[in-house]
């Protein structure tokens, strides 16, 4: 059979979604950033629910996630989008209101916003994309990063008795008694693409069962800021971020799954 | 016997080169092109159309969005 | 039918803040302003209008909820005291450069640092100058009475719809803690989802109600020639307030040879220094801006025409002074009297300040 009479259009079985915009994503070649944006949206399209849907970007390589998500958006000042999504969400209780946070938004400036949203239980989703390091700004040590692992502003290493230890915040977040589902899960290949996209839908869900608080962190890379190719940062998260940050449901319907 | 046989398409302007489809394509059935596109980036086309089953792997995990995926059963 | 009840400045906001059917209060206990909010939880107006109230876990998450909820379109108000509102100055500059329209309180006390709890006027700099970083101001009214501190709510929300942009209600510890009698007006409904659509469906995120464009709320542009472009936009703004929304009062000045210039509490003194004035036969008036941003600045050059001396009191060491004098452009003497760290001076000290510094110059 030839190739044209396989490209028709009754034979599409994947492609990007319409809730993707069709600007070039801002992020650097292989960034698992743009696959979560595009799992985020196919949820949304697929529960088709995007006239109600609100999201927030924050600051950091995301910052820019208004011209790629094909949704209303606010741009939250750095570390504070937990804090617009509960606004959003108290006076909005109908829709559908997520944040999408990297490690240094949510795990460090806004560490105050995510643990009280989260305690408050508020109604939303928040996708917290984990790369272990500050992207945007070149390279730089996050409350993420490994121990020993160099950083630019940690460039012998994580030592943790001076720059302290990487902080699990989803593991803190999950022992929030307002918390009703935390996940982590990653994007790195297609079988955790798929599992990650059930965890995300299974989020959003909550929020339409008016739930409370749905936590998916996504342990990412960052190729440019870990100085290697994508495929051998995919590699080296497997072996190093996934040993630290393991993968699965930590809290389901208000119960703590795994310690 | 049912055969399986699917095709991708690339758009080849938005491949950034970063070949994390190639991996992730059970049937090695994506290469890298030697030739560049507008922005410089070696852009992954199929090298190997036959072997492909239309399984969309290369597609889902595909940070740019930039594969589509056609699947047809052949009898 | 105007209700009338004697309550403080702070309750009487919080009061008047329920009937402008505003949709949300975010905010932060801090003194000398805690009753605004205790006031709002014990009304509990979520079974009045439907009307939001939460309190945050500190004054930066509660203007980043105000950004939220006004970046939906909803009528949103949050109040703090000086430290507070330091903190929520990120958030102003926010609020300022995405366009939103929300107000927010300021009782002030005493300051730098952690201060004191007492009155105070030291923040007018930080007011009208922008506060924040970038290159924006806040539209700022200053209420001299429990009065103006129900009213201004209403005006308040309706310049911020006009200009979108942040509005600042500039009180302090006197007027937020004084009791004075105050007309309440009759209750408004809030908003209906479809009315927030009409009034502000082209830019506010409420979804993609009807599958139309997305609408994103930001105060970013990489491009330096569109970050011009929207400096510009606000810059445009500014003009036509001082064009069409400017407003002050001028109290015995027809006939005035000396002018006090004051505002909030400090004008409150400052009119019982005229009465003790004219009893002693010196023809003194006194001009109040009501906007501090924006400063009546022709209105004060016009005075020069008029009056041989200004003194600016300010509960202070010198702040409005510097507008004043930029205003008349040396044409008279322009000297600044206050006192400062909580003291709240009397009209007699006041008088003193203005013979000494002014008449016997």
């Amino acid at each position: 059979m030839d190739i044209k009479d396989i490209i028709k259009p009754e034979n599409l079985v994947y492609t990007k979604t319409k809730l993707m915009t069709d600007n070039a994503l801002s992020y650097c070649p292989g960034c698992g950033h743009g696959t979560a944006h595009r799992l985020t949206m196919e949820v949304i399209e697929e529960m088709g629910v995007e006239a109600d849907t609100i999201g927030v970007a924050p600051v950091g390589c995301s910052v820019l996630a208004y011209d790629f998500m094909n949704v209303d958006m606010q741009q939250a000042a750095h570390g504070r989008a937990p804090a617009l999504a509960t606004a959003i969400s108290r006076t909005w209780p109908d829709k559908y209101v997520f944040t999408y946070q990297g490690d240094g938004d949510l795990a460090a400036i806004g560490t105050a916003e995510t643990i009280h949203a989260c305690n408050r239980g508020e109604n939303i989703v928040i996708i917290f994309v984990n790369n272990g390091i500050y992207g945007m700004t070149g390279g730089q040590m996050a409350p993420t990063t490994l121990p020993g692992m160099p950083s630019s502003t940690s460039p012998y290493g994580r030592d943790t008795a001076k720059m302290g230890f990487p902080l699990k915040m989803t593991e803190l977040i999950a022992n929030l008694p307002g918390v009703y589902s935390v996940t982590r899960q990653a994007v790195h290949t297609p079988k955790h693409v798929r599992k990650a996209k059930k965890a995300i839908r299974q989020a959003f869900e909550n929020t339409r069962l008016k739930r409370g608080l749905s936590f998916v962190e996504i342990v990412s890379n960052c190729n440019s800021g870990w100085k290697m190719t994508p495929n051998q940062a995919n590699e080296w998260l497997e072996e190093n971020m996934l040993s630290f940050y393991e993968l699965g449901d930590i809290k389901v319907e208000g119960q703590l799954v795994k310690k | 016997m049912a055969k399986i046989k699917g095709a991708i398409v690339v758009d080849i302007e938005k491949c950034k080169g970063c070949e994390v489809c190639v991996p992730a394509c059970p049937s090695d059935v994506i290469g890298m092109s030697k030739e560049v596109n507008g922005k410089g980036y070696h852009y992954a086309y199929m090298a190997n159309p036959d072997a492909c089953t239309g399984c969309s792997n290369c597609a889902i995990v595909c940070p740019d969005g930039v594969i589509s995926v056609y699947k047809v059963k052949m009898d | 039918m105007a209700e009338l009840k004697l309550m403080k400045g702070n309750e009487a906001i919080a009061e008047a803040a329920i009937r402008a059917g505003v949709d949300a209060y975010f905010g932060y206990p801090i003194t000398p302003q805690s009753e605004v909010i205790e006031y709002l939880m014990s009304e509990q107006p979520e079974f009045r209008t439907g009307m939001v109230v939460l309190q945050a876990e500190s004054e930066v998450a509660a203007i980043n909820m105000v950004y939220g909820a006004a970046g939906t379109g909803k009528k949103v108000l949050t109040s703090s005291s000086s430290p507070g509102i330091s903190l929520k100055q990120e958030g102003i500059s926010y609020l300022a450069g995405a366009e939103l329209p929300a107000v927010i309180l300021n009782v002030v006390r005493g300051g730098p640092g952690l201060g004191t709890i007492q009155p105070s006027q030291a923040d007018y700099f930080q007011s009208v100058k922008g506060g924040g970083h970038g290159d924006y101001h806040m539209y700022v009214l200053a209420p001299a009475s429990v009065q103006e501190m129900a009213d201004f709510v209403e005006d308040a929300f309706e310049m911020a719809y006009k200009y979108l942009t942040p509005v600042l209600i500039l009180s302090d510890g006197i007027i937020g803690q004084m009791m004075e009698k105050v007309y309440l007006k009759d209750q408004q409904p809030r908003w209906t989802d479809e009315e927030i659509q009409k009034i502000s469906g082209k830019w506010a995120t409420t979804g993609r109600i009807g599958g139309r464009e997305r609408n994103i709320i930001t105060s970013l542009d990489l491009q330096s020639e569109k970050m011009e472009a929207r400096v510009h936009r606000l810059q445009a703004k500014y003009k036509k307030m001082a064009e069409e929304d400017l407003r002050f009062e001028k109290i015995q000045c027809d006939d005035a040879e000396y002018l006090i210039v004051a505002y909030g509490s400090s004008a409150r003194i400052a009119q019982k220094t005229v009465d003790l004035a004219r009893e002693k036969g010196i023809k003194v008036g006194l001009f109040r801006p009501i906007t501090l941003f924006p400063f009546p600045k022709n209105q004060l050059m016009e005075m020069t025409k008029q009056v041989k001396g200004i003194l600016s009191v300010e509960l202070n060491m010198g702040q409005m002074v510097e507008d004043i004098r930029l205003s008349v452009e040396h044409k008279v003497p322009v000297e600044h009297f206050g006192r400062t760290g909580g003291i709240i001076h009397t009209p007699e000290e006041v008088l003193a300040a203005l013979e000494q510094k002014i008449i016997k110059r």
